[in-house]
């Protein structure tokens, strides 16, 4: 809809905030634009003549910003191209910049023509909660056909499709004084924090400080609003005990006074994200104290088709006309029930606007500010209401409004009067923004001078000042702001805080305001007409009724059935005009009535600032053991493993994964294998008591181990299961090595200090986790005693000098090693430790060594294939915390002498005691070439469809290369009673046969590993 | 975010720099008598937890800091820290006494000083 | 007798303005003695009510809500409907819940919005691969819908998510349970409110319990703030309050109660169809049908009765998505919350007599609740009506956790839900 623009003359405003000197272009809807450095994309539309800036969410109805801040809930659009759009943002905030391109949402195919305003026709049928009501039958037609078309109708915006080219900051700063929001009070606060040499950092949603005092009419200190706020901002950006911070949102309040704030760094400047600044910087603060400065939020009046464009919040509109110079019309009709608004009617007047009457709820009021509207010859209507508007081009544009005599409690309006004009300015009071009050559990309480909610108690270091905490002039603003900053000064040693000058100001006593939430339109309740609340998401006065008379009588409920307050303003103009309306359709009290939570975010925070930098390869930055880049170097297939990456396997030239495991193992079997096993835990176990320790956290002894051997140990939870297994070594009398799964390293090293800590206190023992100190590969095959003895070192490798379980330190290709006989291939194996620093130098000699050997790298996968050839069990596959050492055959590791060990007394309760528990058994699959898959189930029959009744599950399979058929682990309801028998297994292609075996399946003597 | 002060190295930090370990004062019977424990006796250690709305006494440890385990009195609704104390301690008197319910109890057995 | 929902009696209403809708349910004071008090107006509550009337003949008997009716976490939670679970016990519970949902909305004349729109589980390592393959194993035998799938089906599911091979945690598979959905959590409670009442169960808010009175070890009734109420049965379905009423009856539970946090983005237009589970990074998402994206993460370890969580846990949660669903770096967060969950030893839940005659409790659900109203009170009706736990029920007891027969589902799914 093309307007007339409304630019006013220059002279004619103050046009604070913008340049006229710096035209800008930018686009909407595709349309090139005009406007001028300063302007916010709201306030350049409207000088456009664009009035018409978004769809209402649910009928779809044209409509235009109603206020001028965060508190916008109709004029929100889509701003940036491509992978840089970003849905759903205030045109109110949105700083317009040259080449600015945004786009209106919620229409189609388009803004002034919306095929979904039908649906606003048809409205009758959708009254709150409508959708509770049908859509029932049939029940296959919701998810097919109804809640399609509700999904497709529903939403506002549009996501971007590709990745957010832009980046995000994190900081985590400490402070003495948070002052959320830099109007009059914050300054002031901030002010006389830092004049008592408080770290204070300071914080305001927009670009420039003062908050609404620039509309205020009034002198603070003797100096212009204005003119104060430059001075007190200087002062305050010149201390270095001060942050100022703006285009920052003080967006949630948390326990212990942690504070989230969103900076907008580059959203209004692209040449600053050009120069490779973030887009937006989370700041994620400790406060001593929060002082609360967030002023507060004017709100409409329901009366019928009060949704219109061109009806707004009175201080949005002086505030267009001050500070930018725009007037949202040629001929304004002014609705009140306060003083406030009277300053709307003078600055439109000055400013060469015709004011039509000042239509005034209250039967009399006599103020200064009344006085003065007067003597400039506006008109005023007194104990009168706008009941209704008329409009034109689909209610887009507005010709005339409805005036009727209002009688306080009265009820319905009868005569009415109309009176032309295009557009309109509404005040119903203000509400406190007291959101970060509420976010951490402050209670607030209602004040029947303001009708609304202001701060009460709260648990924290928290102090609400000025406009927040219900005081509207000047001059009390200022005071409260001071005292508040030297509260914080008094609680605490340092210097007494200097207040310049005492806050004196030209304040006028205000006529009080007379409470009005609903002005029914003239005839029928409701007939047609719509008395709009939550304006985005179209919730009207009728709605709340109908819930009411239903029976969601609880404020909460009902939010919920009519979704007042749950827009994506949610509910700042909104919630108190509910609770008001709420209030007269039940006859009780506001605070009878309640309100509901206020949750953080205080505007919407974008996901990308909340990853901040943490993404690719700094999100869970991968671990790398000290051979890392040789891996990558020789084309590992890499798979995540706990925060490692480890290799899966090598492929060589075509290979695919299978056939390179394969060559792997035989390697391993025929050969020699290295593998790079780094990634095991590693926790060096220090002191006199340390055998005694270990004792009591494994279920076999320790204390007996000689030096200089090496034992294989389990650890349970005290639930009596399996949480780590490994293989310990005794260096010497007082000092052992643990060796944990990859995975476990950091929880046992944690499990281990806890015990000591909190239940063995007086055992001398020091536990040391040495994980990344130290590079350790595995040398394992038939020919590694050749590699080690090849390696130039000062150690006998003989299997007489160095049997199997025992270790050796010494030095090996001049590196200092510590070489363990231990195998989880079962093949004759050393693993060789050495520092990690090292690591790489001995790797690499290893292969060297191992050349005329055919030595060749394996991988985790070909790890897990050797060890289930031989039955070894891996923690996390064949066992799954509810496992026992019991259930797979390991009982000959759980001591019988011990009294006590971690665990224990569990494995005797009844259930973990039990016959026929599942356990641990081998299969062989019919047909040796058919692998079961991993996690496969046994069912007790075969019955033609499920349920069948399972009786265990695979937990591990694989084909074994070695012995050139398929091999199985499985966890069997009374497994070993089961050798021999068949089992069945459904799968989705067909049931596969297996025969229950021993689970070892290669040299089950362990004729290789000890040779 | 709460913020927590360690009582052993006297480190103040956020939640997530110490790690949470639940309960308080939790007597673990296989230390004392490992042979004598019934099947209830032992499930009330594993499982049966303290839960109450309001003062609560439970461990942490200075996992960024000296690594020590430690005892903190806190109080479930408004997350205010009463006190701290070292884990081989029971509560300061006066925190003691402001316990309740299942809390009272512990305490009012455990006048000796040793673990309820 | 109350109005039929339908498209018709709205069209009626509509003729004169939606004047003449009636109650959705009464409001009455409670009678100085019922046959049997359900305590709790959340889902769990409502649902035992409305089966112990519909079920079980029971129609003297009352449902006391403290604040009002799905206050707690049927208000608060991400709606994800489910029952893809490992164990035989847990899947037996949550698939009778679902099933029950697909016929909800008919059932109470209540449109619950059930929308099994699909659920899928990412296999993001090789472990995770395996323990997910276990699952469907085992969910097929048993008689669910579900299948594994691959990164391209996953792809052609959500065609925003990324399925880049070298992202740090790969997309390696995933399981798939077409069936699995979402529903309107609010409706829920409604409808089952409005359908209990329907059959005569007194539905009373804002009526506290301050303690339970017994003779001996048979409960005789409860003292509320709306006075003394005689009853022999009584039912307590609170939550994350369990622990505070069972001390009423001198009853300890192994419960921790703890705060679980969600959020929802501003709506936008539909980009994501099915609920999306990834389990190794610890968080999910799914987009209501007005449009925003709901997403769930872990909970707080220690205990809370706040409502209100720290940062980190849904700051872990949300970089974990940007990773996953890199097009939402750009949407934004529009509100977050928190819920007070009751944590059991074994993350499973308590459906179960008590050593009070006549007191019995159904709690635990954890970070499960949503998903199993309607089996959660369809069982523990029958548990109170029979005086015996329901054959889904038996496995759930308290005494579970003296005998070691613990259920644990940590393997399946170590995220909440």
């Amino acid at each position: 809809m093309a307007g007339k623009p409304y630019r006013v003359p220059k002279g004619l405003a103050r046009e604070r905030l913008i340049d006229r000197l710096r035209p800008l272009r930018f686009s909407f809807d595709g349309k090139s634009m005009s406007g001028f450095h300063g302007d916010t994309l709201a306030s350049a539309l409207l000088a456009n003549g664009r009035r018409l800036m978004g769809r209402s969410f649910k009928y779809h109805r044209p409509r235009s910003a109603v206020g001028i801040g965060a508190e916008e809930m109709n004029a929100l659009v889509g701003v940036g191209d491509g992978a840089r759009h970003e849905p759903n943002l205030r045109a109110t905030q949105v700083e317009i910049y040259d080449g600015l391109t945004a786009v209106s949402q919620n229409r189609w195919p388009n803004l002034d023509f919306d095929l979904g305003g039908l649906s606003n026709e048809f409205s009758r049928l959708f009254p709150a909660g409508f959708y509770y009501k049908t859509f029932m039958w049939p029940q296959s037609l919701w998810k097919g056909l109804y809640e399609p078309l509700i999904r497709r109708a529903a939403g506002l915006g549009r996501a971007a499709r590709e990745r957010d080219p832009d980046t995000y900051e994190h900081i985590h700063v400490h402070c003495d004084v948070l002052v959320a929001g830099g109007g009059i009070a914050g300054l002031a606060a901030a002010n006389a924090a830092a004049a008592s040499g408080k770290r204070v950092i300071l914080a305001d949603e927009n670009a420039s400080f003062g908050g609404s005092c620039d509309l205020s009419g009034e002198t603070i200190e003797g100096l212009p609003p204005s003119d104060w706020v430059e001075e007190r901002v200087r002062a305050l950006k010149a201390a270095e005990n001060v942050h100022v911070l703006n285009r920052t949102t003080v967006a949630g309040h948390f326990h212990h006074n942690h504070v989230l704030m969103v900076e907008r760094v580059g959203d209004h400047d692209p040449g600053l994200l050009a120069k490779g600044a973030p887009r937006q910087r989370l700041w994620k603060v400790r406060a001593q104290t929060l002082i609360m400065a967030t002023g507060a939020i004017e709100r409409p009046i329901s009366f019928a088709n009060n949704d219109r464009p061109g009806i707004m919040l009175a201080t949005a509109v002086r505030g267009y006309i001050d500070r930018y110079g725009v007037a949202p019309g040629e001929e304004c009709v002014i609705f009140t029930n306060n003083d406030n608004a009277y300053l709307t009617a003078i600055a439109l007047k000055s400013s060469g606007v015709k004011v039509r009457p000042i239509v005034d709820v209250r039967a009399r009021a006599e103020s200064a500010i009344i006085d003065q509207a007067r003597g400039a010859g506006i008109e005023i209507v007194n104990g009168a209401v706008v009941s209704g508007v008329e409009t034109s081009r689909g209610g887009a544009s507005i010709d005339a409004v409805k005036i009727s005599p209002y009688r306080s409690g009265k009820g319905r309006i009868v005569s009415e009067t109309r009176v032309a004009c295009d557009f309109l300015a509404v005040s119903g009071g203000f509400n406190p923004a007291v959101h970060l009050w509420c976010h951490n559990g402050g209670k607030i309480r209602f004040d029947d001078r303001l009708y609304s909610f202001v701060p009460d108690r709260h648990d924290a270091a928290i102090r609400a000042v000025g406009a927040a905490n219900g005081k509207m002039d000047s001059a009390t603003c200022v005071e409260e702001g001071y005292a508040a900053g030297q509260a914080t000064a008094k609680a605490s040693k340092t210097k007494k805080s200097k207040v310049h000058g005492k806050a004196a100001a030209g304040q006028q006593s205000e006529a009080p305001l007379e409470p009005i939430w609903f002005v029914p339109a003239t005839g029928k309740y409701n007939e047609g007409n719509k008395h709009f609340v939550d304006f985005q998401n179209d919730v009207t006065a009728a709605d709340l009724e109908l819930a009411q008379r239903e029976g969601y009588e609880s404020v909460e409920l009902t939010k919920r059935y009519t979704t007042l307050g749950m827009a994506t303003d949610q509910g700042k103009t909104s919630n108190v005009n509910g609770l008001g309306i709420l209030a007269e359709a039940t006859g009780l009290s506001i605070p009878e009535i309640g309100y509901t939570t206020f949750r953080p975010p205080y505007t919407p925070i974008t996901f990308g600032t909340v990853a901040g930098p943490n993404r690719g390869p700094l999100f869970l930055p991968v671990r790398q053991t000290a051979i890392f880049d040789w891996h990558v170097e020789h084309g590992a297939d890499f798979e995540p493993v706990g925060l490692w990456r480890r290799p899966y396997c090598y492929p060589k030239g075509s290979e695919d994964r299978a056939s390179a495991v394969r060559r792997e193992i035989l390697t391993v079997r025929n050969r020699v294998g290295l593998l790079d096993a780094s990634t095991l835990g590693k926790i060096e176990i220090k002191g006199p008591d340390a055998g005694e320790f270990l004792d009591r956290i494994y279920t076999n002894m320790f204390s007996t181990l000689a030096i200089g051997r090496a034992r294989y140990g389990l650890m349970l939870n005290e639930l009596g299961f399996l949480i780590d297994d490994g293989v310990t070594v005794r260096l010497g009398e007082d000092h052992f090595l643990m060796h944990t799964t990859s995975g476990g390293a950091d929880r046992i090293a944690a499990w281990l200090e806890e015990w000591l800590q909190t239940e063995w206190m007086t055992l001398k023992v020091f536990v040391t986790p040495v994980t990344e100190q130290w590079a350790q590969f595995a040398v394992a095959g038939p020919d590694a005693r050749k590699v080690m003895q090849k390696l130039d070192g000062d150690m006998d490798f003989s299997a007489e000098a160095f049997p199997f379980m025992s270790m050796k330190q010494g030095t090996l290709a001049s590196y200092p090693v510590r070489v363990y006989r231990i195998s989880f291939s079962g093949e004759l194996s050393f693993e060789v430790a050495t520092p990690a620093n090292f690591g790489r130098g001995l790797w690499d000699a290893i292969i060297e060594a191992g050349r005329e050997f055919g030595l060749d790298v394996y991988g985790t996968e070909a790890l897990h294939i050797l060890r289930a050839e031989k039955g070894f069990i891996v923690i996390g596959d064949e066992t799954d915390g509810t496992v026992t050492p019991h259930d797979v055959g390991l009982s000959w590791a759980v001591s019988k002498k011990k009294r006590d060990f971690l665990g224990k007394r569990s494995l005797s309760q009844p259930y973990l005691a039990a016959h026929g528990r599942k356990q641990l058994v081998g299969l062989y699959t019919e047909d040796p070439q058919e692998v079961l898959p991993d996690g496969a189930h046994a069912v007790e029959r075969v019955e033609p469809k499920p349920p069948m009744r399972t009786i265990g599950h695979v937990t591990s399979s694989y084909f074994s290369p070695t012995l050139n058929r398929s091999i199985a682990m499985a966890l069997i309801d009374n497994g070993l009673k089961r050798m021999g028998e068949t089992l069945e297994f459904p799968l989705e292609k067909g049931i596969v046969k297996a025969k229950v075996v021993d689970p070892v399946f290669f040299d089950k003597e362990g004729a290789r590993q000890n040779g | 975010m709460l913020s927590i002060k360690c009582p052993v190295c006297g480190v103040e930090g956020d939640e997530t720099d110490f790690h949470y370990g639940h309960q308080a004062h939790v007597a673990r019977p296989a230390t004392t008598d490992p042979d004598n424990i019934s099947d209830q006796h032992q499930g009330d250690y594993l499982f049966m937890r303290h839960n109450p709305k309001g003062l609560h006494f439970e461990r942490w440890r200075c996992d960024r800091g000296c690594g020590k385990w430690f005892h903190a009195a806190r109080d479930t609704m408004t997350m205010e820290f009463k006190a701290y104390y070292r884990i081989d301690e029971m509560p300061p008197d006066d925190v003691k006494k402001a316990a309740t319910g299942a809390w009272a109890q512990v305490f009012a057995r455990s006048q000796d000083g040793g673990d309820g | 007798m109350m109005t039929r929902y339908s498209i018709f009696s709205i069209a009626r209403n509509a003729m004169n303005y939606h004047k003449d809708w009636d109650r959705a349910w009464r409001s009455p004071q409670p009678k100085p003695s019922y046959d049997a008090v359900i305590i709790g107006g959340g889902g769990h509550g409502l649902a035992t009510a409305y089966y112990l009337a519909k079920e079980h003949k029971m129609n003297n008997i009352a449902l006391l809500e403290k604040g009002w009716l799905g206050g707690g976490n049927t208000g608060r939670n991400t709606t994800v409907i489910r029952s893809n679970y490992l164990q035989d016990a847990s899947i037996a519970i949550y698939e009778l819940s679902r099933s029950l949902y697909e016929g909800l909305s008919r059932e109470v004349n209540y449109n619950v919005m059930f929308s099994p729109r699909g659920l899928i589980m990412l296999c993001q390592t090789e472990h995770e691969f395996r323990a997910l393959k276990r699952t469907s194993h085992a969910n097929r035998l048993a008689g669910l819908d579900c299948r594994m799938i691959t990164p391209e089906e996953v792809k052609q599911l959500v065609p925003l998510i990324n399925t880049d091979a070298k992202a740090r945690y790969p997309i390696l598979g995933a399981y798939y349970q077409p069936r699995g959905g979402t529903a309107r959590h609010d409706a829920v409670a409604w409808g089952y409110a409005r359908a209990a009442d329907g059959r005569g169960v007194d539905i009373i808010q804002n009526c506290e319990v301050t303690g339970i009175r017994r003779e001996g070890s048979q409960v005789t009734g409860l003292e509320t703030s709306k006075g003394f109420i005689n009853t022999r049965k009584v039912g307590v379905v609170v939550a994350g309050h369990t622990s505070v009423i069972m001390q009423m009856a001198g009853v300890r539970m192994p419960i921790e109660s703890v705060c679980l946090q969600a959020l929802v983005s501003e709506p936008i237009k539909p980009v994501i169809d099915c609920v999306i589970m990834a389990n190794t990074v610890h968080g999910y998402i799914s987009q209501s049908d007005k449009g925003e994206l709901v997403i769930g993460g872990g909970a707080d370890p220690y205990n809370n009765y706040s409502q209100r969580g720290s940062f980190p846990a849904l700051e872990h949660t949300i970089t974990a998505l940007v990773e996953t669903f890199p097009f939402i770096s750009r949407l934004k967060t529009l509100r977050l919350w928190g819920g007070i969950v009751d944590m059991t030893g074994d993350r499973s839940p308590i459906i179960s007599k008590t050593d009070v005659v006549g007191l019995y409790v159904n709690c635990g659900w954890g970070t499960g609740g949503f998903k199993s109203i309607p089996g959660s009170g369809f069982v523990f009706a029958d548990t109170i009506a029979n005086g015996r736990p329901h054959k889904i029920a038996e496995p759930f007891a308290l005494g579970r956790f003296a005998e070691g027969r613990l259920i644990d589902e940590s393997v399946s799914a170590a995220v909440a839900h």
